[in-house]
């Protein structure tokens, strides 16, 4: 799950990480008061979406007094910000940070992840800060110096003196960047996150540090212990069809294509998505209906896809293992009169009671097209939905 | 021969009286697998469906002789199980439970670093060594006793490729279901190098997906040491970056981990990769 600026750095802030003061607004008349209360000097109006790149598509401005500070909140207020990850249709802006402005004098990178491979936390930093981590690690990745953390020690101050030196970093500033990131490892450990992002984090003028930026993204599977965290979802950012899919615990994922698919497991679920290309289509959706789907699962499968105005077919493919294709047959048959599907729909299954199924769709009356294999589904699926 | 599983699997069922662990072991029951007990805290010293119930996994061991564990407990309580199998120093700890946070399998794979235990998974279906013996849950109909290995992330992916082998009258020697978690405590470098010394396995098919570099570390492997042939099959071609695609550990981030790439590193290390998922069965034919 991600979060927003905002609401990570007030999380940072409880675990004794500086930030520079600041308040969220909900509306731009809201901004000159916050701006004020900040003492009336330089602030930044910042946009609040869940996607890199704001500055650079115009959603982040300096402003020199609160009057500014009202007018640049109005411009960028409700405006649909376009960056290299919202996609051409980009977001609307309605949350903004208003933010003491600082002097800086460096920018630099910290970051933590779970590194796969490792099988624990990596501390990444960079001198490289306020650029796009992910070209560095491209273009110079020698300019990335990392940390890994012993989950059975935890973070060791050497680690972290370690890392301020390479960063150039000198005087009081080794133990405040020791204490910043001690904090930060232990607000990645304390709310489960999966990604901990401060881009970039400076040093001013007079050598103080500060999280100028912060981005988290918390580990889905933990947010049962993490209640307080579960409640910083902000619905707007999200597709309103995969919001609804999540109330049924249905893993959906809204694409651009016109063939509805629906599969048990995410694998194959994936692997339908690619083969519907292959055979010249072009997928609308990503869905798991899970191993023990039954038919209010299959019902509620179908009420999504049926949702997406581009769906022009709609393409089951089923591997009964534990789910009986006895029983998802009789789920569709039942929710394609309840809910009067029109589209044509495929069905591939196979697997435990495969020719029990085979039999129910044959005798519903319904007009179900059947195909025996993956590859023969998705040819027809592609052809009837033109 | 077969890998990880064989008739001398003793096995026994973390949360065997709940739902799953139930159904599970009635099935490893009558796939022929020795299923010897299972594990729930509070319920020691009674019976389950004919099977005695521990309070622990040392008291089971001890009782049993039980070798190999299956875990069906709650997300919340997985990494205690998975700890648990490796106190009590079971070979190998079969964990289906899906949904277990991050760090908490981060904590237990440091902790099971000291122990002789190997883990698969989580959230994996699990392994078969058809005719033989199984533990998690890849039905058993579907698989027929042979030659080919397979090992993958995926679930239902695995049965579709375990079903179009059988088709075509092909065989399994051992199915392994690794899991589609960020952690999980065997690679496909960990299975193709049990299967390169398993005489009862003559190819491998090899099914990835999108995320973390595991299928690059086993091309590596491969090129390097890897002497049978291995049909690989990546999932997620046309997975959006960024998107979790229903595995947790199913995601591109920052560029990395995508289909193309996987792809490209072991066709270089002279895997024969299909693009199509209905082509696995026929490309291992043409191999063999």
């Amino acid at each position: 799950m991600k979060i927003h600026e905002y609401q990570a750095k007030h999380i940072l802030a409880t675990y004794g990480v500086p930030v520079p003061q600041g308040e969220a607004v909900f509306a731009a008349a809201d901004a000159r008061a916050v701006a004020e209360r900040l003492g009336g000097g330089t602030v930044v109006v910042k946009a609040q979406i869940h996607a890199g790149g704001r500055g650079k598509g115009g959603g982040v401005k300096l402003a020199s007094n609160p009057g500014d500070a009202d007018t640049l909140a109005n411009q960028i207020y409700g405006m649909t910000l376009v960056t290299h990850q919202t996609g051409p249709e980009g977001r609307t802006v309605s949350r903004l940070l208003i933010e003491q402005g600082l002097p800086i004098a460096r920018e630099l990178y910290l970051g933590i992840v779970i590194d796969r491979a490792a099988g624990r936390p990596v501390i990444m930093a960079s001198q490289d800060g306020g650029m796009e981590i992910e070209a560095v690690a491209e273009k110079t990745p020698e300019r990335i110096f990392k940390e890994y953390v012993n989950p059975a020690t935890g973070l060791i101050p050497f680690q972290t003196r370690k890392l301020a030196f390479a960063l150039g970093l000198e005087g009081d500033q080794i133990g405040r960047f020791g204490k910043m990131v001690t904090s930060l490892y232990n607000a990645f450990l304390g709310t489960d996150a999966s990604l901990l992002e401060i881009n970039p984090l400076i040093v001013t003028k007079t050598g103080d540090l500060f999280a100028l930026d912060a981005k988290m993204t918390f580990d889905d599977s933990a947010l049962g212990r993490h209640p307080e965290l579960k409640e910083l979802r902000d619905l707007e950012e999200e597709d309103p069809l995969e919001v609804e899919a999540s109330k049924f615990s249905l893993n959906y994922i809204r694409l651009e294509g016109t063939i509805g698919c629906m599969v048990n497991g995410a694998g194959l679920a994936m692997a339908t998505m690619d083969i519907i290309k292959l055979a010249g289509g072009s997928p609308a959706n990503f869905l798991d209906v899970g191993g023990g789907a039954n038919k209010e699962q299959i019902r509620n499968a179908f009420k999504i896809l049926m949702s997406d105005k581009n769906v022009r077919a709609v393409l089951i493919n089923i591997f009964g293992g534990i789910l009986r294709c006895d029983i998802l047959a009789a789920g569709v048959i039942a929710a394609v009169q309840e809910l009067g599907v029109r589209v044509p729909i495929v069905i591939r299954m196979e697997g435990t009671n495969v020719e029990e199924g085979k039999r129910l769709l044959a005798e519903s009356g319904l007009n179900f097209a059947t195909a025996n294999s993956m590859g023969e589904a998705a040819r027809q699926v592609v052809d009837l939905a033109g | 021969m077969a890998i990880l599983l064989d008739k001398s699997t003793r096995l026994i069922v973390q949360g065997l009286t709940g739902k799953e662990g139930t159904f599970h072991a009635k099935q490893a029951a009558a796939y022929g697998t020795t299923v010897v007990g299972g594990v729930t805290p509070g319920k020691g010293g009674t019976t389950h469906e004919g099977w005695p119930v521990f309070n622990t996994v040392a008291e089971a061991v001890k009782a049993t002789g039980a070798n190999t564990s299956v875990i069906f407990v709650p997300a919340a309580f997985g990494a205690d199980a998975v700890m648990e199998a490796a106190d009590a120093e079971l070979r190998l700890v079969v964990c289906i439970t899906e949904g277990i946070p991050t760090l908490d399998m981060m904590r237990a794979f440091t902790y099971l670093k000291d122990t002789p235990t190997r883990v698969i998974g989580p959230n994996c279906p699990g392994a078969i060594s058809p005719g033989k013996a199984k533990a998690g849950i890849i039905p058993g109909h579907i698989c027929r006793e042979g030659r080919i290995g397979i090992v993958s992330k995926s679930g239902t992916l695995t049965y579709e490729a375990i079903h179009q082998l059988t088709q075509l009258g092909m065989g399994q020697s051992s199915c392994v279901g690794i899991g589609g978690d960020p952690l999980i405590g065997t690679s496909f470098v960990d299975v193709l190098t049990l299967f390169a010394d398993d005489p009862e396995t003559d190819a491998v098919v090899m099914i990835g997906e999108i995320g973390g570099t595991a299928e690059e570390e086993a091309a590596h492997y491969i090129q390097k040491s890897f002497r049978k042939p291995v049909v690989g099959f990546i999932a997620g071609q046309t997975a959006p970056p960024g998107r979790r695609m229903g595995h947790a550990g199913a995601i591109i981030a920052g560029g990395k981990g995508t289909a193309a790439e996987k792809m490209a590193a072991l066709t270089a290390a002279g895997v024969t990769v299909v693009k199509s998922p209905a082509d696995i069965g026929t490309a291992v034919k043409s191999l063999l």
